[in-house]
């Protein structure tokens, strides 16, 4: 039976020379199809007498198994090589940029503003606006500060002009955030009529604010954050507890120096001003002015409709502009009115 | 307020070096603005007498200098300074000082040696005077250690004081607040009155008692006008930042500056008659001192003579009644003027003055009498003259009233959260000068005349907490009941469409609420805008009533800088006026959100075409900002946009807003280069949100049908899209455009729509027969609106 030794080495070699699924079809018909040699082997044993045929036949069942496999393996092969190809075909430049939409930003002071309100609303404070045309009253009477003091003049206020081009004495653009206070404690009051004891009020107002005044420093438009808290025990060292806590939040410095000066608002009383001094960075140790704030004037509370005997409070007002700079150490603050991309996309 | 701090030590001197003073004084309400030497370092310069000077040999500009020094001996100095002359005194560094920036060496100077230098008032680091050397007094002693000589170890303190505080800007004032704060002994200098050496008077008439409660005149002849000031009141006053004029001038600041009263000294020749303070006639008209000539308010007080008026009460004096180096007889003026009669009256006349500045804020209305007692007697000793009896007018009816203040100390504790008692609040406050009577717990403070600020109780409290210190009162870390606070989900805050927005590239900008006339002309069609009274230029001269002048000004500035895709937006407030506005009568402000998106739709990139952006990009983005809800469009004309390719925007039928590409007269105007599309939206329209509604989910297959239809180009698609879906039956769940063709193929001026018909049934799979009445409906809508099946 060397024939069928020569014939299987044969297929094998037949299959290793196919490249191509077709060629080893062919190559397979050549060995086990119709008119294959292997299949001639086969139709030729009912020639061979019984014994013979047997053997013979066990022989060649042998070898059409060893062709078959050969043949699997093969096509094995040149499916894995195809696949192969296919797969180098498909290959990508993996390090082109990927297809990309742009982003955006928040600007840099809204960014602020928006710690800002979470901070506050974590104890509790809701977050109110208000007006930006503003009544004198509001923004000034109501606030303890009436025609002639000389507080006013520390506020360069614009005044608008009415639709005859006189200067309308009763409206302004808003100098502060705090006449926010006064709206909210008179509707505050006006919600809790009913009630015996009027709930706490807690509540900040971030907003934009007009004085005439132009410089490196200074905008004509620039934002503050008034905060009020007003219940039946509020003091004076509550007020240092919730700002000083604010501040060390805000700048995540646990030792961030935090002092209160005396100063004057007509608004509080007792007034304080805040400074804040880093204990590194650029700015370290330096005492750097950050808010106003005080315990609500009597007059105030009465204007908004509470009564100051029984209830006190305290009011804050600062600078989120200033404590964006502060936080970024971004040195100009006109670059926040600019609308310069360059600078509003280092802020993603 | 600006002082030297040797005379505030001169009247108390605490223990304190002088940063601790300063910080004292700013912890106590007293701002230090900022405290500054008044010179820099230097050592070993001494006062030299110049013998004589000859030129140097080799050097034009030079010259040999023979300096008496003293102790030191005398000196040979080569000097270039041009004003070196013999008997000069001047400061003499040795060899061997330390100047700012220089050691003084034994040098040749051209060939000859100098054993020191002659100093110039900027090489002592007193001034930027480099002129020549500082010329010293003649009568310095020569050999005196300049420093100790011309008190150059002093101080320049300057204090932002609070309007409240008007008691300390002045040195008595502020020694006062320091002794009170230290209990360091008050050195006050000792008035005593001058006795008069003449009968002269002119009488004082009080016409207008409301502004001037109380007037002290009083006349001084044959002073010496011309005679100098001497060193120690120039040096003190000069130091607070007043220029030395004249002796007589000199005294005036001086006392208003020790006291705090402020003084105006007439010409007495100039006057005739009676002094009288009293309100302006109509037309009446003064020039004053600085040259301008004012028409007063009627409300403005007036001190006037017989004849004419003199000067504007408390603010300034007048040019023809003022003292010159002629003046030989004075009439001095020493008055309590009300605060609110001078209140804003120099600001609107467009200055300030330092009389002006104390009055408005509250002079110690106890003052006049002992003042001008004080500069009598220091114009008598400097220069000369004999003084008349002092005048006095008084209307005790309209001195500002000192009323018993009750102080409570368990209000004291609560307000300031410290327990405090009514021994530590006696204490405290015992310190400030008032008149105290306690009634156990309670006080009666009756406050001192030179404090305005303390007229209720919380003023007295807030001494209280200054005094005690604001650092030693503790930060009560918050307590409060606590009550979780609304959280309605129907309405979502401005910060999310801020997040949404920056996801879709658009950068937040913040621009002016004020802009120029022209914006709103172009962009808003808006010719009366509201004009403000006081713009800080003109182009910020009118509120805006749209955002969209901001954006484009956004956009201009970027392409100027060569950023050619710009997407911003920004949220603010519009205003306009109206009628019935809130909560503002007379004006409309609600906020509004609007973008821009300029430049490639996408950024550049290998991965995608760079097209520009178009209309339905930024469509896309408000109809995505706004999911769930679906907004609807309609051609519409806006001054701002291209009339072809700009809608409003409505939801639920409520106009809300406007999308477009920026019109192209304004791309040309404003040198944009390529056109902007634009949205602006009312905010309050986008914070309302659905509450989601449950719809119970099918199980049943989804059977989807295209339908393909044909009408002229320029019909709109939303009448027809919206016929389509309200002809549709209720298991059919969307009706949507999937394409949209115009080209060959179809008739002349037609486009081909094609529709996909999404059905599917909660309850049932749907069958054909079903399927196909549902789209023979839609064929039928479709007709009716002009549109055929295309075959």
């Amino acid at each position: 039976m060397d024939n069928l030794e020569h014939l299987v080495t044969e297929a094998i070699a037949e299959f290793a020379k196919a490249t191509e699924p077709a060629r080893l079809e062919e190559a397979k018909s050549r060995f086990l199809g119709k008119d294959g040699s292997l299949t001639a082997l086969l139709k030729g044993l009912g020639k061979l007498p019984g014994e013979e045929r047997k053997a013979a036949g066990s022989q060649i069942n042998t070898a059409k198994g060893q062709i078959e496999a050969a043949l699997a393996a093969r096509r094995d092969e040149l499916r894995q090589a195809q696949l192969d190809a296919q797969l180098a075909a498909e290959a990508l430049d993996v390090t082109l940029p990927g297809r990309a939409q742009s982003r955006g930003a928040l600007h840099p002071v809204t960014r602020t503003l928006e710690r800002i309100e979470q901070l506050f609303r974590s104890i509790g404070f809701d977050v109110a606006d208000g007006p930006e045309i503003e009544t004198d009253w509001h923004n000034f009477t109501a606030l303890n500060t009436p025609e002639k003091h000389p507080a006013r003049s520390m506020h360069d206020t614009f005044y608008l002009q009415d639709e005859t081009g006189k200067v309308q004495e009763d409206v302004l653009l808003r100098t502060h955030t705090s006449p926010v206070q006064i709206r909210y404690m008179q509707a505050h009051v006006d919600k809790h009529r009913h009630l015996p004891t009027m709930p706490e009020i807690r509540v900040i107002a971030p907003g934009r604010v007009y004085r005439v005044d132009s410089d490196a420093t200074h905008s004509p438009m620039f934002h503050q954050v008034e905060g009020l808290w007003v219940g039946e025990n509020v003091s004076f060292a509550d007020l240092k507890g919730v700002v000083a806590d604010f501040l060390r939040r805000f700048f995540e410095s646990d030792d961030l120096k935090v002092r209160f000066r005396p100063s004057f608002f007509p608004f509080t009383e007792p007034s304080a001003e805040i400074d804040v001094a880093f204990m590194s960075g650029a700015l370290e140790g330096r005492w750097l002015e950050i808010a106003g704030c005080g315990m609500v004037h009597p007059n105030v509370l009465r204007f908004g409709g509470i009564d100051p005997e029984k209830y006190t409070g305290f009011a804050f007002g600062m600078g989120p502009d200033r404590l964006t700079m502060l936080r970024y150490g971004i040195n100009d603050l006109r670059l926040f009115f600019e609308g310069d991309l360059r600078f509003l996309a280092q802020f993603q | 307020m600006q002082f030297p701090e040797s005379w505030l030590r001169a009247l108390v001197d605490p223990p304190l070096s002088t940063d601790e003073l300063c910080h004292l004084l700013t912890m106590a309400g007293l701002e230090v603005e900022e405290a500054k030497p008044v010179a820099a370092e230097f050592s070993s310069v001494v006062v030299g007498r110049v013998l004589s000077t000859e030129k140097h040999p080799d050097a034009d500009k030079l010259k040999l200098c023979k300096v008496d020094t003293g102790a030191y001996g005398v000196l040979q100095i080569v000097c270039g300074a041009p004003n070196v002359a013999p008997e000069m005194r001047v400061p003499c560094a040795l060899v061997g000082a330390k100047l700012p920036g220089l050691e003084i060496k034994r040098a040749k100077v051209r060939g000859i040696e100098s054993f020191g230098m002659l100093c110039s008032a900027r090489e002592l680091g007193l001034s930027e005077d480099h002129g020549g050397l500082l010329a010293l007094p003649a009568d310095a002693p020569i050999g005196a250690n300049v420093r100790d000589y011309l008190n150059l170890g002093d101080t320049l303190i300057t204090l932002k004081l609070t309007p409240n505080r008007a008691d300390c800007l002045s040195l008595t004032g502020i020694a006062r607040e320091v002794a009170a704060l230290t209990g360091a002994t008050l050195r006050l200098p000792v008035i005593e009155p001058v006795a008069a050496t003449l009968a002269d008077t002119r009488a004082v008439i009080l016409d207008a008692p409301d502004v001037c409660p109380r007037y002290c005149g009083r006349i001084v002849r044959g002073v010496d006008a011309k005679a100098a000031t001497p060193d120690w009141i120039r040096q003190r006053i000069e130091r607070c930042g007043i220029r030395s004029i004249s002796a007589l001038v000199d005294v005036t600041n001086y006392v208003m500056l020790e006291l705090g009263q402020p003084l105006h000294a007439f010409d007495d020749a100039e006057l005739a008659g009676a002094v009288h303070v009293r309100c302006p006639q109509p037309g009446e008209k003064l020039l004053l001192l600085n040259e301008q000539s004012v028409e007063p308010s009627r409300d403005t007080g007036l001190i006037a003579d017989d004849a004419k008026p003199l000067a504007l009460a408390g603010i300034m004096g007048g040019e023809h009644s003022g003292i010159s180096d002629a003046t030989t007889d004075l009439f001095l003026e020493s008055a309590f003027f009300t605060p609110t009669a001078i209140a804003g009256k120099a600001r609107a006349l467009g200055f300030s003055s330092d009389a002006s500045h104390r009055y408005e804020r509250g002079v110690d209305f106890e003052l006049q009498r002992p003042a001008i007692e004080r500069a009598t007697q220091l114009i008598i000793s400097i220069c000369g003259g004999q003084p008349g009896p002092v005048v006095e007018a008084v209307s005790p009816a309209h001195l500002p009233a000192r009323t018993p203040v009750r102080l409570r100390s368990a209000r004291a504790a609560k307000v300031i959260g410290v327990p405090f008692s009514a021994d530590t609040i006696a204490t405290l406050i015992g310190g400030l000068g008032a008149k105290i009577e306690r009634q156990g717990d309670e006080f009666l403070v009756t406050p001192p005349a030179h404090r305005f600020d303390m007229e209720i109780e919380e003023d007295l409290i807030e001494e209280i907490a200054r005094l005690h210190g604001y650092d030693n009162i503790p930060a009560a870390p918050p307590q409060a009941q606590l009550a979780m606070l609304p959280l309605p989900e129907d309405r979502r805050g401005p910060m999310q469409v801020r997040r949404l927005l920056a996801e879709r590239g658009y950068f937040e900008v913040v621009t002016y609420s004020f802009v120029e006339a022209a914006w709103e002309a172009d962009f808003a069609g808006n010719a009366a805008p509201i004009q403000l009274a006081n713009p800080i230029a003109s182009q910020m001269g009118v509120m805006r009533s749209t955002l969209i002048g901001g954006l484009v000004g956004v956009l201009a500035a970027n392409r100027k800088r060569q950023v050619e895709r710009v997407r911003a937006f920004e949220i603010g407030r519009v205003f306009s006026r109206r009628a019935d506005g809130h909560p503002v009568t007379g004006f409309a402000q609600p906020l509004r959100i609007a973008g821009l998106a300029g430049g490639t739709a996408l950024p550049e990139q290998w991965a995608a075409p760079a097209q520009k952006v178009d209309f339905f990009d930024v469509k896309g983005d408000l109809e995505a900002l706004f999911a769930p809800r679906a907004l609807s469009f309609d051609k519409a004309s806006h001054p701002a946009l291209h009339p072809g390719r700009s809608a409003s925007v409505s939801l639920d039928g409520r106009a809300i807003g406007v999308v477009g590409e920026l019109h192209p007269r304004w791309v040309q105007q404003y040198e944009l280069g390529s056109a902007p599309v634009l949205f602006e939206i009312d905010l309050d329209a986008w914070l309302a949100l659905p509450m989601p509604a449950f719809a119970e989910v099918s199980r049943f297959p989804i059977v989807t049908r295209d339908l393909a239809l044909i009408m002229p180009r320029e019909q709109a698609l939303a009448p027809l899209l919206s016929a389509l879906r309200g002809a549709a039956t209720d298991f059919v769940c969307d009706v949507r455009l999937f394409d949209l063709y115009q080209g060959d193929g179809l008739p002349q001026g037609q486009k081909s729509l094609a529709f996909r018909i999404v059905m599917q049934h909660t309850e049932r799979t749907l069958a054909d027969e079903e399927v196909d009445a549902v789209i023979s409906k839609l064929v039928e809508a479709g007709r009716r609106y002009g549109a055929v099946l295309r075959t």
